[in-house]
């Protein structure tokens, strides 16, 4: 990536593109770094798409089969392929509809035009199409993009903190929820984020997907039996962004 | 009205090119089939596809405004859920719009479980509706709208070209997400807003930073003016009159709650929100449309201009004569100049609101206690696209039974699709590359938010009629666990 500016692309599946809306968000940061890149496609801010991409983002899920066949496209013209946000790296929100069964969010709701719409269960980006790189988070975290961007163009393996959401929340001073009596999914979630949820007054969602060797029996065991909430509470926030994940939730 | 929707395929590539486009963003011209193809509209918020038919003797034929956004259900995402989450969930339904979706849930919600926030809570979310106005308008003028009027394709050569005018917008959004963070907690998704309070409060020291740094973008939001006022004449001077829909109040220009209010049409409480809204869908939309009166309404900015603009704070109105705004304009591309105006009173009604919290002291509230129980109720709020509806029916449990979510886009597409009728015999034999960016302006002046806008197809069949949107009745004793 030496002489010409690495081409950078961004693309959009289902999502409500709130993890675009923090590239643009990077305000004055953001014109420095198109002075590094070349963006060659980003539907959102301009017009025109030149492939091949030397970094292409993807915001959202896969949920239509169409979407698939242009994905791949995506991934055969693209050196590094990012999944960015919880939607792309993880599912997201979007596998909500996957725990209705199929008869429910498409042929009770589209009637006797359940052919009309294509569509079937929410899944990752990663599901489909192998990705080099993810950005988590709901939405991504802005100075996390800016240094996993210039990782990617300085050519090394960006680094994706692996230890759970409490040992940041810790850090910033948060009270932990389960001594206010309320349900947090930082136990078993991935770091990353400086337990922004926790700090500014809620809980966390598990937005970021589960930290690796997360245990999700300990996580219940917690919930359940010494936070002492009922096992809908922790499946409610289970189910809500580990929708993808294949354990029972 | 039965036909399956034929561009319901867009990532499929071309068995017949006319409904099923290659999947690139860029507008594709067919030269034989004299159609003009905008596939993926750049520049708008979600996917829409603008498709213009030319006769032998280059005269616009038909002029089609398409949505084939994959639909994302989230009215059934949140069955079965619990009330603390709802707002969460459907504040994903759009990035920019994260905030009004928040509080036309939480609205919703609290209505349905007799909630009732404090003063000092209402007071803060008008300020972090202000926060969203401002941000989103913000972005749209500078990133989506000035590309247009100043003939290249995106904002990133403006960098080079106009850096001055650039990079004042730019220290405005700034300002405004600045402004939302301190709010909100988060200028995207935000975190503070619950049911029944705030999760947490802002300081009094971050209150009167943010209100001193409003003050000090007056400057700022002069010098927008004038760059807007100078580029004018940039937008096309077509008009038609049309229904505009808005919230309305005594008290306020209202963002954050007041009756539905109508240039056609008597005043209604929220709550009959869909007598107004009657949405109806059409085959080549996964979204849908709607109308009231009239064959089609619009809600946004310039709905609320129209109906609003005796509320506007003093520098508002001038801004708005600096211009050139005046009511009722029915201008639909003037959209982006009351997106401005809006601005510019946002500002100003923040910095009131402010002071307001200010000297009665902030208070710390208690953790708000929610006994769940059944009921129904509705939300309805002005974001930067326009009128918001959230409606819920909750069980004994506070578990979503039903839900529906009406959304301003939705409401403007048959407006979209009436101008463009009209405005297509008007500019029939212009080149082909002119007549692309001035239907693309068009839309894009709605700035409309196409991946909120789809949500369930109606079942009853008919154009006009309203049927179940919400999926799932639970069954006598029926459990929701899983
Ligand atoms: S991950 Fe969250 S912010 Fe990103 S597209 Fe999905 S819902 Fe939006
Ligand atoms: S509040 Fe949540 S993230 Fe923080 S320490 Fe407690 S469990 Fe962990
Ligand atoms: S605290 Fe949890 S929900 Fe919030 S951003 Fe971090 S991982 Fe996501």
């Amino acid at each position: 990536m030496a002489k010409a500016k690495p081409r950078v692309a961004f693309f959009d599946f289902a999502g409500c593109e709130g993890d675009q809306l923090q590239i643009a968000n990077l305000e004055e940061t953001l014109l420095d770094l198109l002075e590094h890149i070349e963006v060659v496609a980003f539907r959102e801010v301009k017009t025109g798409d030149e492939p091949p991409y030397d970094i292409a983002f993807i915001e959202g899920s896969i949920t239509r089969p169409q979407d698939e066949a242009r994905v791949k496209e995506i991934r055969k013209q693209s050196t590094f392929l990012v999944a960015l946000g919880a939607c792309a790296t993880i599912g997201g929100i979007n596998c909500l509809k996957n725990f209705h069964s199929e008869a429910i969010y498409r042929t009770q709701v589209y009637g006797d035009r359940a052919r009309w719409y294509d569509t079937y269960p929410a899944r990752p980006v990663g599901a489909v199409v192998k990705v080099d790189a993810e950005l988590h988070g709901c939405p991504i975290d802005r100075s996390e993009f800016l240094r996993v961007t210039k990782e990617l163009l300085l050519g090394k393996r960006p680094w994706i903190p692996d230890y759970p959401v409490c040992v940041e929340c810790k850090e910033v001073g948060n009270i932990c929820r389960y001594d206010l009596g309320r349900p947090c999914l930082g136990i078993v979630s991935r770091a990353g984020c400086k337990a922004c949820c926790v700090t500014e007054g809620a809980t966390c969602w598990g937005c970021r997907g589960l930290a690796p060797h997360a245990n999700l029996d300990a996580a219940r065991y917690v919930m359940e039996d010494i936070g002492g909430f009922s096992r809908e509470e922790a499946q409610d926030l289970m189910r809500l962004y580990l929708g993808w994940t294949q354990a029972p939730l | 009205m039965n036909d399956a929707p034929k561009n319901a395929r867009p990532g499929k590539k071309a068995t017949a090119p006319k409904e099923t486009p290659p999947p690139t963003s860029e507008a594709s011209v067919d030269k034989q089939g004299k159609q003009i193809f905008v596939h993926h509209l750049t520049r708008v918020e979600g996917h829409g596809n603008i498709v213009v038919s030319i006769d032998h003797n280059d005269k616009i034929e038909t002029c089609r405004w398409e949505v084939p956004e994959a639909p994302r259900f989230f009215e059934a995402m949140v069955l079965g859920r619990s009330w603390r989450d709802i707002h969460h969930i459907t504040s994903r339904i759009c990035g920019i719009c994260s905030i009004g979706h928040q509080l036309a849930s939480l609205q919703a919600t609290e209505e349905a479980l007799a909630i009732r926030p404090s003063e000092q809570t209402h007071v803060l979310r008008k300020l972090a509706l202000h926060g969203e106005n401002m941000q989103s308008h913000l972005l749209h003028l500078g990133y989506l709208v000035l590309p247009d009027l100043l003939n290249v394709d995106s904002v990133i050569p403006l960098a080079q070209s106009h850096p001055k005018e650039l990079k004042n917008l730019i220290a405005l959004h700034r300002l405004a997400n600045e402004f939302s963070r301190v709010i909100s907690g988060r200028t995207t998704h935000p975190q503070r807003l619950i049911p029944g309070g705030m999760g947490k409060l802002p300081t009094a020291e971050e209150l009167k930073d943010i209100r001193k740094q409003l003050e000090d973008s007056v400057p700022k939001l002069k010098a927008a003016a004038e760059l807007f006022a100078a580029l004018r004449e940039k937008f096309p001077d077509f008009e038609r009159p049309t229904e505009y829909v808005a919230l309305v109040s005594e008290a306020e220009y209202p963002l954050y709650w007041g009756d539905i209010g109508s240039s056609h049409d008597k005043r209604k409480p929220a709550r009959f929100y869909m007598d107004t809204a009657k949405e109806y869908m059409v085959p080549h939309s996964t979204a849908k449309w709607a109308r009231n009166v009239k064959q089609s309404y619009m809600v946004g900015a310039l709905a609320r201009y129209n109906l609003n603009h005796a509320m506007l704070h003093p520098l508002a109105r001038k801004v708005a004569d600096q211009v050139g705004l005046t009511p009722m304009s029915t201008n639909p591309y003037f959209n982006n100049l009351a997106q401005l105006v809006e601005v510019v009173h946002s500002v100003e009604d923040s910095i009131r609101h402010i002071d307001r919290l200010l000297t009665k002291g902030l208070k710390r509230e208690p953790y708000p206690k929610v006994e769940p129980r059944a009921g129904k109720g509705v939300g309805a709020v002005e974001v930067p696209r326009g009128l918001l509806f959230h409606a819920y029916e909750y069980d004994d449990d506070g578990r979503i039974v039903r839900a529906d979510c009406v959304i301003p886009t939705n409401q403007n597409h048959a407006n979209i699709q009436h101008d463009l009728d009209e405005l297509t015999p008007t500019i029939s034999g212009k080149s082909e590359a002119e007549i692309e960016l001035t239907l693309s302006m068009l839309v894009r002046a709605y700035d409309p938010c196409i991946s909120c806008s789809t949500h369930l197809i109606d079942m009853s069949g008919q154009e006009g009629g309203r049927g179940v949107r919400f999926v799932r009745e639970p069954k006598a004793g029926e459990s929701r666990k899983a």
